[in-house]
């Protein structure tokens, strides 16, 4: 099976699954009531998007030097940074980090890069005890699952998945305890991964932002885990991407203002942490090692091509938020690292536009992502890049036919109307006395889903017509009024 | 060639064109945005303060009202003399004690909680330095608090260690009202002002307590960190 019909199984898969509808009905929702209402509080809301996607193109324009200067200011801040191409790459130095460490215990927080280059599943195949911080991908972990939304990786599960999983994983608890309630759950998690923190020889996190100017890193979450992440072991390895980078601090909290808003609904998140090397000569507590990685993974090639803009993304998560298509099948079904139309439009160029150009099929086209994105990624027009390149890929031939057939009839207008009359005509005998079609020959995965309209009076071109002909008259005739009234007042 | 070379190559391949102004240029455009940093802020909704008068006190108000969104409470009080009995008092309302009725709190050696008068308050255990698992409240103090969102601004150090603020169920934060500022920025200078110019290790921005909504979508308090933020507010 190729990536693209698999794409097509997991769509009526997650269609199809009753749970899953059931968990997508609320919670992306709430993410866009909150959303907007974050934005109705902040008056400044649409000019700071502009702020902000100026903020990134300028950051992008002149990447090179400000990772230049990151580097130098985070080395004097005794950091080390590391510069990874690929993700075979990051995936070594963070072993080779581990091992030096004399690790056994890991704790991560929540980083999408991390889930780029899979890392935890790396570092576990070389045996170490590697665990998620972030509630929701330690509940995804568990389940052996990959997570579905970017913010929030466990949006999928139900309170009743989780008080399942709960009780197989953690065998050593007492099994008539009560997990009813979200509460108890997650209590019953603290209690777990504390027990981690306070073991754990290294800690890895990602980071939002770096910031040049010192060379640190900006990380946030809600549940705080990160900073535990990074404060209590030995070692913190803050694993991130080459285009993660603004200028200066005065650059970054407009971004962080956007961020949350547009992520949660929040007004800032819960903790903003600004990480500026390794613990000091007179600090009781924090690690003894920073290392930072930096990651491509073809970004470069991102930002070589027309589809820069992308590198903007700051994740927040609000264009899957408000996607039709994202809120119908969940993240799932993408089988991509990022889902919805952030995923469209970059996982083709982190994963290779055979494994996922056909992402950008997942579109209606109806442009909400791009209202709602805080740093105004034109995600429609990337997605529609993204489909002109696939179709340079073989693909089956009867698709082939069929494109070609409707590019040459496209551009023979004649032809063109004559078979647009036919069709016209056809599907109206098809409908019958009905004003609807329920079921059309050779194309019924339309069908399968909606009715089709049936025509009414007419082609497009020939109602198009009718009302440009009759719009002349009108004019003719206010024209020749007008001229009559003039006239009349002529003394 | 090693990775850094090959992205670094990479990247300015990437970026050139040729409508690309000269190198000596770009780096002119980079040097002069780190020592000059743009202003983006404040825009209309959010003012800068004027530290006397009438707007530090809608700076004040609204720096607790956006606490009480976040369901943070805050503890006002008239005189740095009167800290100790009112932490005191919210603990015993608050937080459980142990069996012998004494709550211990844990805090740092910053020199301003140390000189308040602790021994005229009774009920309360003083232990010092970083968080340990078993602790139960953590005080810090903070260097400022932003209006915009009802944040506070620590920083790591000796004086008040970051694990305070994260390993027990309840953080308190001790903070003038003269700290509070009406946005991130000005906060960031109050810190700069405070370090003489140095980064900490950590500038830990809190808002609110530790929160999930990883479980069907609902959020509750005390995902990791504390599940209780306590403000104690003074004014010199
Ligand atoms: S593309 Fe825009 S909306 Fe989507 S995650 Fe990135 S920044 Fe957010």
């Amino acid at each position: 099976m190729t990536a693209r019909t698999q794409f097509d199984a997991d769509i009526d898969t997650a269609l199809a699954d009753a749970p899953l509808q059931r968990a997508l009905a609320d919670v992306p929702a709430g993410f866009v009531a909150g959303r907007r209402r974050a934005r109705e509080e902040l008056l400044e809301f649409e000019p700071l998007r502009r702020v902000a996607r100026d903020i990134r193109d300028h950051a992008l324009a002149h990447l090179d030097l400000y990772l230049e200067a990151f580097e130098s200011n985070a080395t004097k801040a005794g950091s080390r940074v590391h510069w990874a191409a690929s993700g075979d790459d990051a995936c070594r130095i963070v072993l080779d980090i581990c091992r030096a460490a004399g690790a056994r215990t890991i704790t991560k927080s929540k980083s999408m890069v991390s889930e780029e280059i899979e890392l935890r599943e790396r570092l576990q195949d070389a045996e170490f005890d590697v665990v998620e911080t972030d509630l929701g991908e330690y509940l995804v972990q568990i389940r052996n699952e990959k997570p579905s939304h970017i913010i929030a990786p466990a949006i999928h599960m139900r309170a009743e998945d989780v008080a399942d999983v709960f009780r197989r994983q953690h065998g050593h608890l007492a099994p008539d305890r009560k997990l009813d309630t979200p509460e108890e759950m997650i209590a019953e998690a603290r209690g777990i991964l504390r027990d981690k923190f306070l073991s754990a020889d290294v800690g890895i996190t990602g980071a939002n932002f770096l910031v040049a100017e010192s060379g640190s890193a900006i990380i946030v979450t809600n549940e705080g885990n990160a900073d535990l992440t990074m404060s209590l072991p030995k070692v913190h390895v803050i694993l991130t991407s080459i285009d993660k980078v603004v200028p200066t601090f005065s650059d970054a909290w407009p971004l962080l203002r956007l961020l949350a808003r547009s992520a949660t609904g929040q007004a800032f998140t819960a903790y903003t942490t600004i990480v500026t090397g390794p613990r000091r000569p007179d600090d009781p507590d924090g690690p003894e090692q920073c290392h930072i990685i930096l990651l491509d993974n073809g970004r470069t090639e991102l930002l070589a091509s027309e589809m820069r803009p992308v590198l903007r993304c700051i994740r927040c998560g609000a264009c899957m938020n408000h996607c039709p298509v994202y809120c119908s099948i969940g993240g799932h079904a993408y089988n991509s690292v990022y889902p919805g139309p952030i995923g469209a439009a970059l996982s083709p160029a982190l994963a290779g536009a055979e494994q996922a150009a056909h992402l950008a099929e997942a579109s209606t086209f109806c442009g909400r992502c791009e209202q709602v994105c805080p740093v105004e990624i034109p995600l429609v027009s990337v997605m529609r890049q993204w489909r002109s390149l696939a179709l340079e890929q073989p693909r089956s031939r009867r698709a082939r036919v069929m494109l070609h057939t409707w590019a040459r009839l496209a551009q023979h207008p004649r032809i063109y109307r004559w078979c647009a009359g036919i069709a016209a005509r056809s599907l109206k005998w098809l409908a019958g006395s009905g004003a609807r079609i329920r079921r059309l020959p050779f194309l019924h995965a339309w069908t399968d889903y909606r009715d089709l309209a049936a025509p009414q009076g007419g082609t497009f071109q020939q109602q198009w017509a009718q009302r440009e002909h009759k719009r002349a008259q009108r004019d003719r005739a206010d024209v020749s009024a007008a001229r009559a009234r003039k006239s009349d007042s002529v003394p | 060639m090693s990775h850094r070379l090959r992205i670094l190559s990479r990247i300015r391949k990437a970026l050139d064109a040729p409508a690309m102004p000269s190198e000596t240029a770009r780096a002119e455009a980079v040097a002069e945005r780190i020592a000059h940093p743009p202003q983006h802020w404040p825009l209309r909704s959010i003012q800068t303060a004027d530290p006397e008068g009438a707007a530090q006190l809608t700076l004040i108000g609204r720096f607790k009202a956006q606490l009480a969104r976040l369901g943070a409470d805050v503890i006002e009080v008239g005189s740095v003399a009167e800290i100790p009995a009112a932490l005191a008092n919210y603990v015993a309302a608050n937080v459980a004690d142990d069996a012998a009725g004494l709550a211990r709190i844990r805090m740092g050696s910053d020199a301003f909680l140390a000189a308040l008068p602790w021994s005229s308050t009774s009920g309360l255990e003083i232990a010092a330095g970083m968080a340990e698992a078993a602790d139960v409240i953590g005080v810090s103090r903070a260097i400022a608090g932003v209006a915009e969102t009802g944040t506070l601004l620590l920083v790591s150090g000796a004086e008040n260690p970051v694990t305070l603020g994260y390993l027990p169920e309840t953080h308190i934060v001790v903070l003038e009202t003269g700290a509070i500022v009406a946005s991130y920025e000005e906060a960031m200078q109050s810190m700069l002002a405070a370090t003489g110019g140095r980064m900490p290790r950590t500038v830990n921005l809190i808002t609110g307590a530790s929160r999930t909504g990883d479980i069907g979508g609902k959020i509750v308090m005390g995902a990791h960190g504390p599940r209780r933020v306590a403000v104690v507010l003074w004014s010199a």
